[in-house]
C-alpha cells in the first residue's frame, strides 16, 4: 500500500487510466503519510484531507465516465502563499494567520480545473522571505534527509520540497523569487522548475517581489514537472505581467535528442572555495550531457558578482511596498491602538517576523529620498546588465548548467547562518540572477554528498524556452540516476 | 490685459499661481479593477478585492480610462506620450488599502499643452499645461460618525483620476477662475469628467507665491489642498497672497508647507509643515507593464473628437454672426450650444441667441429647470423667432406666445393660430383705427402738431392697445407719421 506514494504522476495517471488503482486509494495513502510524518517534518500548516477525499471520489467517477482531465485525481500540496478559496492562507505569517481568502489563485484554479486535488497548505518562509524555511511563523520544516541532526529543507518553498520528498503529496506548487523553488528542491533531492517570468499568473499569489515572483512545480521527477507546469501555466487577463505566448506541451520534449545542443558553463560561477563536491558533481553533470551528445562550452556572465546585492535591493524595495497592505485595518492580525498610527505600528510590529521586518526596512531605505538613485536605480541598471550577460551567453549556448546551491543542506538553527543574514543570502548566489533576468531554470538532483545529502544541478534556459530545459534535464536525470528517498 | 497688482502702503506685489486639478474620469468601472464607479451607491458597495487591497490581488488597466485620458489630452491641445509608466506612491492611510497609490510619476500619459482663457476685460491669455497623468483615487475616511472610531468607505477607492498640472501662469484670482471654468467646459464637452467641484469629481490644489511687482524672482510657494469651488479657489489665492505679503512686509519669511483654505473665515491654515512631508518612495509599478499607445489608437480618438468650445465659438461668430460675448456665453456649456444650434437652424441666429439668453434662460431660472427639462423645445424656440422675422407676430405678442409655450409646451404656430394672435398688417384696417383715434383725440393731435413730438409714442400705444397688440408696429409707425404730418 505505502509504495503507492512512490509512484510519479505519470505512472499514477497510467494506472488510473488502466483502472489498476483509484484516486481515493492513492489519496488515502498520501493522507496516511501526512498523518504519520507531518509532525516530524512540519511540511503542512493546514490540511484539507476530507475535501481531498471528496475530490478523489469525483475523480474516480470521471475515470469511470471517461471524462477524466489531465491531472484527474492527482493529490497535490499547495504552498501557503497561493490563495485558496475558503481555505486558510497565511504566507506563514502571524499577520495573516487567520486569513481565509474568498477567492482562488489562478494557478491553483488551473490545477483544480485539470482535476487535481489539494491535500493542504504547505509551510514556507514568512512571505517567502528566507532560504531555509526558518522564518516561518509555524516553525522550520525539517528536511526528510536529516539523520541525527535536523536539517533545513531549504526555502522558501521548504514545505513543498519536503512534502514531495517525504511522499506526503504527489507534487507541490512553489514560488521562486530568488531561488525559492530550486534551492529547497536541491536540498530535498526533488525536482523543481521556475518557469520564465510571465508563464504563470501571479493573480491570487501573495506577492513578495512582483517583478521577480514566479510560480512553478516541485515534483518527484522531470516528467512530472512538465505535466504539472503545463497545467499551472498560461496567460491570465487578471495579471498584466502574464505572457500571451502559447504554452507548449512540455512533456512532448522529454526524451528528445540533445545531440549538438550547446551547454554553457559560466566560468564566473566556478568561484574560489566552491565546495569541491559540488564542483565534482558539476563536472559529472557536464560529462553526462556530453555523453548524450551535447557540446559543453565555456561562457561568461561577468556581472554575476553583482547579482546578490542587486537582488537584495530590488526584492526588499518591492516587498516594502507590497507588504504595506498588511496594516490590521481590513483583515488579518490587528493589535488595537490609540489612533491610526498606533494601530499600524502595533499590528505590524506584532504581526511580522524579524526577517520580514529587516527586508521592509531595507526596502524602505533604498527607495527613500536621497538614496533612491544610489540603490534602487543603480540596482535596476545592474539588473539590465545581468540580463544582457545572459543574452550574450545565449548567443553561444542553448542552455546553461550550474550547481543550484553552493552548499548542502545545513542544520536548523545553524549559528553561522543566523549570526549574519548575509551568510544565508550567499546561498542564493547561483539562483538570483535567473530571477533578475526572468529566465526559466530547473533544479534536479545529481547525487549525494559524502554526508549522504542531496545536491542539485541547475539548468537555465532562454526566456520562454522551457522546452530546451526540459529536454536537457530529462537526459541529465537519466544519466544521474538519482534515487529518491 | 488688466494687471492685478496688490498695493500696500509699503509696496506693490504680484501673484504667481499654478493649479493642480484632480478630475475623476467618467468610466463604467474603476481604473484598475472591474468595480463600478456609480456615485451614491451604498457604502462599500462598489469594492472589488483589488480595491480592498486583498492579498495577491493585482491591478489591470481599464482601457476606457486610457481612452478618456487621451481624449482629454487632445482637448488640452497637449502632447500625447506614446510611452508612459505607472508608479507607486507609498504612504499609509486607512482609506488607501494597498498602502500605495498607483499613479504616473516620471512618464505621464500627457505632456505639455495649453488652454486659452477669456478675461472679463475682453482680452485672452494662454495658460500652459505642464502635464497630465492618470492615477487611482483613494477611499473616504469618515471621522464624524463616532467619537472613538473612524469609518472607511472604499466606493471611491480606485476610481480613475486625471491630474492636470498647469505652469505657474496665473497672475490673478480671476485668471485662475476663468481657467477652471474653461477647463470644466472642455471636460464636459469631451465627456471625460463631469467637473462637479461640489461633489468632488473635480478637486483643485492651489500653489501660490508672491513677488515684488515687476521682479522676476520666484519665492517660496505654499500649497492649498482640495479647494472645492471656483469661487473658493479665487478667494484662497487672494487670501494666501495677502498673507505672504503681510509676512514679507513685516520682515518674516514664508516656509514651504501645505495649507488648507477655510471658506468660512476666508483664511488658510497650516495642514502639514515641510519637515513632516511624506517621503512617497515612488518607484515603477512592477504589476503593470509600461503603457504603449499606437498612433492608430491616438488618431482614432482624435478623429472622434467633438468640436470644442473655442472652435464652436469661432464658428458661431463667423458663420452665424453672433457677437463674441454671446458666442462665449452660449458655448460655455455644450448642451446650451447644441440647443442653440438646433433652435437657430434655418432661422435668424442672432435673434435666436437673444431669445435664448434673455427670455428663455429667465424662464428656466424662474421655473428652476435644467435645460434638458425645458418645456420649450429648441425647434419651437426657432419657430417663434421665425414668426417674428416673417412678421406673423410682433415682438410684444411674441412674449405672450413664449409665456404660453413655457406653460403648455405647445408649438408657437398652434398658439398663434388658435388664439388669433397674428399681427394685423392690413393697412386699411390700421388706417381706420388711426383715423378714429385722431378724430377722438383732437387735443393731442393739436399738441403734437404744435411741437410736442413726444406724444408720438402715446398714439402708437393707443393703436396697439386697440388692435389688442396685433397691429404691425412698423405699419402703425409709418401710417401715423404720414397722418400726423
Amino acid at each position: 500500500m505505502s509504495n503507492l506514494t512512490d509512484l510519479t504522476i505519470s505512472e499514477t495517471l497510467r494506472k488510473f487510466k488502466a483502472k489498476e488503482i483509484s484516486p481515493v486509494e492513492i489519496t488515502k495513502a498520501y493522507a496516511e503519510n501526512i498523518n504519520a510524518c507531518n509532525k516530524q517534518y512540519n511540511a503542512y500548516v493546514t490540511t484539507t484531507i476530507e475535501q481531498a477525499l471528496e475530490q478523489a471520489k469525483t475523480a474516480e467517477q470521471n475515470y469511470m465516465n471517461g471524462t477524466n482531465r489531465p491531472l484527474e485525481g492527482i493529490a497535490l500540496g499547495i504552498k501557503d502563499l497561493f490563495c485558496t478559496k475558503g481555505v486558510r492562507t497565511t504566507a506563514c505569517s502571524h499577520i495573516l494567520d487567520n486569513f481565509i481568502p474568498p477567492y482562488e489563485s489562478t494557478v491553483t484554479q488551473n490545477l483544480l480545473n485539470d482535476g487535481a486535488l489539494f491535500l493542504g497548505k504547505l509551510n514556507l518562509d514568512e512571505f517567502a522571505m528566507g532560504g531555509s524555511n526558518e522564518t516561518s511563523y509555524f516553525g522550520p520544516v525539517v528536511n526528510p534527509w536529516s539523520k541525527e541532526i535536523k536539517l533545513v529543507a531549504g526555502g522558501s518553498s521548504g514545505g513543498s520540497a519536503a512534502a514531495v520528498a517525504a511522499k506526503m503529496c504527489a507534487a507541490a506548487t512553489g514560488t521562486d523569487t530568488g531561488g525559492s523553488i530550486r534551492e529547497p528542491a536541491a536540498f530535498c533531492g526533488v525536482t523543481g522548475i521556475k518557469p520564465t517570468y510571465g508563464r504563470c499568473s501571479r493573480y491570487g499569489t501573495i506577492a513578495f517581489a512582483s517583478s521577480l515572483d514566479q510560480a512553478g512545480p516541485i515534483c518527484k521527477d522531470v516528467t512530472d514537472c512538465a505535466l504539472v507546469l503545463n497545467s499551472m501555466a498560461g496567460y491570465d487577463e487578471k495579471d498584466s505581467t502574464s505572457s500571451k505566448i502559447a504554452v507548449p506541451d512540455f512533456a512532448s520534449f522529454l526524451g528528445k535528442d540533445i545531440k549538438g545542443l550547446k551547454i554553457g558553463v559560466p566560468m564566473e560561477y566556478r568561484v574560489d572555495g566552491l565546495n569541491p563536491e559540488v564542483a565534482d558533481y558539476w563536472d559529472k553533470a557536464a560529462e553526462i550531457l556530453k555523453a548524450a551528445g551535447a557540446e559543453v562550452v565555456s561562457i561568461s556572465l561577468p556581472h554575476t558578482k553583482y547579482a546578490l546585492p542587486t537582488y537584495y535591493v530590488i526584492a526588499p524595495a518591492e516587498a516594502s511596498s507590497n507588504l504595506a497592505r498588511y496594516d490590521g485595518v481590513r483583515y488579518g492580525h490587528r493589535v488595537e491602538g490609540n489612533g491610526l498610527d498606533e494601530l499600524y505600528i502595533s499590528s505590524r510590529t506584532d504581526g511580522f517576523g524579524r526577517e520580514v521586518k529587516r527586508r521592509i526596512l531595507i526596502g524602505t531605505y533604498v527607495l527613500s529620498a536621497g538614496y533612491y538613485d544610489a540603490y534602487y536605480l543603480k540596482a535596476q541598471k545592474v539588473r539590465r546588465l545581468i540580463k544582457n550577460d545572459f543574452d550574450s551567453a545565449f548567443q553561444k549556448c542553448d542552455v546553461i548548467l550550474t550547481p543550484t546551491s553552493p552548499i548542502e543542506p545545513f542544520a536548523i538553527g545553524d549559528k553561522k547562518m543566523l549570526e549574519n543574514p548575509i551568510n544565508m543570502y550567499l546561498n542564493d548566489v547561483f539562483t538570483v540572477s535567473v530571477n533578475l533576468a526572468g529566465l526559466p531554470a530547473m533544479s534536479l538532483p545529481i547525487g549525494l554528498s559524502k554526508n549522504g545529502l542531496p545536491l542539485g544541478m541547475q539548468l537555465i534556459g532562454k526566456a520562454f524556452d522551457e522546452e530546451t530545459v526540459f529536454k536537457t534535464a530529462y537526459q541529465l536525470e537519466r544519466g544521474a540516476n538519482f534515487v529518491r528517498i | 490685459m488688466t494687471e492685478y497688482v496688490i498695493t500696500t502702503e509699503k509696496g506693490k506685489w504680484e501673484i504667481i499661481c499654478g493649479l493642480e486639478i484632480h478630475c475623476q474620469i467618467i468610466s463604467q468601472s474603476k481604473i484598475f479593477s472591474g468595480a463600478s464607479t456609480e456615485f451614491g451607491d451604498d457604502v462599500n458597495e462598489n469594492v472589488s478585492f483589488v480595491d480592498a487591497g486583498m492579498p495577491g490581488m493585482l491591478p489591470t488597466l481599464n482601457k476606457e480610462c486610457v481612452h478618456q485620458a487621451v481624449k482629454t489630452g487632445l482637448g488640452l491641445n497637449a502632447v500625447i506620450n506614446k510611452y508612459s509608466e505607472f508608479s507607486r506612491k507609498n504612504y499609509f492611510y486607512a482609506d488607501l488599502p494597498q498602502g500605495y497609490q498607483i499613479t504616473q510619476f516620471q512618464y505621464p500619459i500627457v505632456g505639455e499643452g495649453a488652454i486659452d482663457i477669456d478675461l472679463a476685460d475682453g482680452t485672452s491669455k494662454t495658460i500652459r499645461i505642464e502635464r497630465m497623468h492618470i492615477e487611482q483615487d483613494a477611499g473616504k475616511s469618515i471621522h464624524d460618525m463616532s467619537p472613538t472610531k473612524s469609518f472607511i468607505d472604499l466606493n471611491r477607492a480606485g476610481v480613475g483620476l486625471m491630474e492636470i498640472v498647469t505652469r505657474p501662469d496665473f497672475r490673478s484670482p480671476d485668471e485662475a477662475g476663468a481657467f477652471l471654468k474653461k477647463l470644466r467646459s472642455i471636460l464636459r464637452y469631451l465627456g471625460t469628467c463631469d467637473g462637479n467641484m461640489d461633489e468632488g469629481s473635480m478637486r483643485c490644489d492651489v500653489n501660490v507665491s508672491v513677488r515684488p511687482y515687476g521682479s522676476d524672482e520666484l519665492r517660496t510657494r505654499c500649497e492649498m489642498k482640495n479647494v472645492n469651488s471656483v469661487k473658493f479657489v479665487m478667494q484662497a489665492i487672494e487670501s494666501e497672497a495677502k498673507r505672504h505679503i503681510d509676512v514679507y512686509e513685516n520682515g518674516g519669511t514664508i516656509t514651504q508647507e501645505t495649507r488648507q483654505f477655510d471658506p468660512a473665515t476666508q483664511t488658510t491654515k497650516v495642514m502639514r509643515k515641510k519637515e513632516f512631508a511624506h517621503d512617497y518612495r515612488y518607484f515603477p509599478e512592477p504589476d503593470l507593464p509600461p503603457l504603449i499607445l499606437s498612433d492608430e489608437f491616438i488618431n482614432k480618438i482624435r478623429n472622434e473628437l467633438v468640436e470644442l468650445p473655442d472652435a464652436k465659438k469661432a464658428r458661431f461668430i463667423k458663420e452665424l454672426g453672433l457677437t463674441a460675448y454671446d458666442a462665449a456665453v452660449i458655448c460655455e456649456n455644450k448642451e446650451t450650444a447644441d440647443f442653440f444650434e438646433k433652435a437657430a437652424k434655418g432661422h435668424d441666429a442672432k435673434k435666436v441667441a437673444n431669445w435664448l439668453m434673455g427670455d428663455f434662460f429667465a424662464m428656466l431660472n424662474e421655473k428652476k429647470l435644467e435645460l434638458k427639462d425645458s418645456p420649450v423645445s429648441a425647434e419651437n424656440l426657432g419657430s417663434l423667432v421665425e414668426l417674428i422675422t416673417s412678421n406673423v407676430i410682433n415682438g410684444k405678442t411674441a412674449k405672450d406666445v413664449f409665456a404660453l409655450m413655457a406653460e403648455t409646451g405647445e408649438n408657437p404656430e398652434k398658439i398663434v393660430e388658435e388664439r388669433g394672435l397674428k399681427q394685423v398688417t392690413d393697412t386699411g384696417a390700421i388706417e381706420k383705427l388711426i383715423d378714429d383715434l385722431l378724430a377722438s383725440a383732437a387735443d393731442n393731435v393739436a399738441a403734437y402738431r404744435g411741437g410736442k413730438v413726444g406724444l408720438f409714442g402715446w398714439f402708437v400705444g393707443q393703436i396697439m392697445k386697440q388692435s389688442q397688440g396685433k397691429a404691425n408696429p412698423q405699419v402703425v409707425n409709418a401710417l401715423l407719421k404720414k397722418k400726423l404730418g
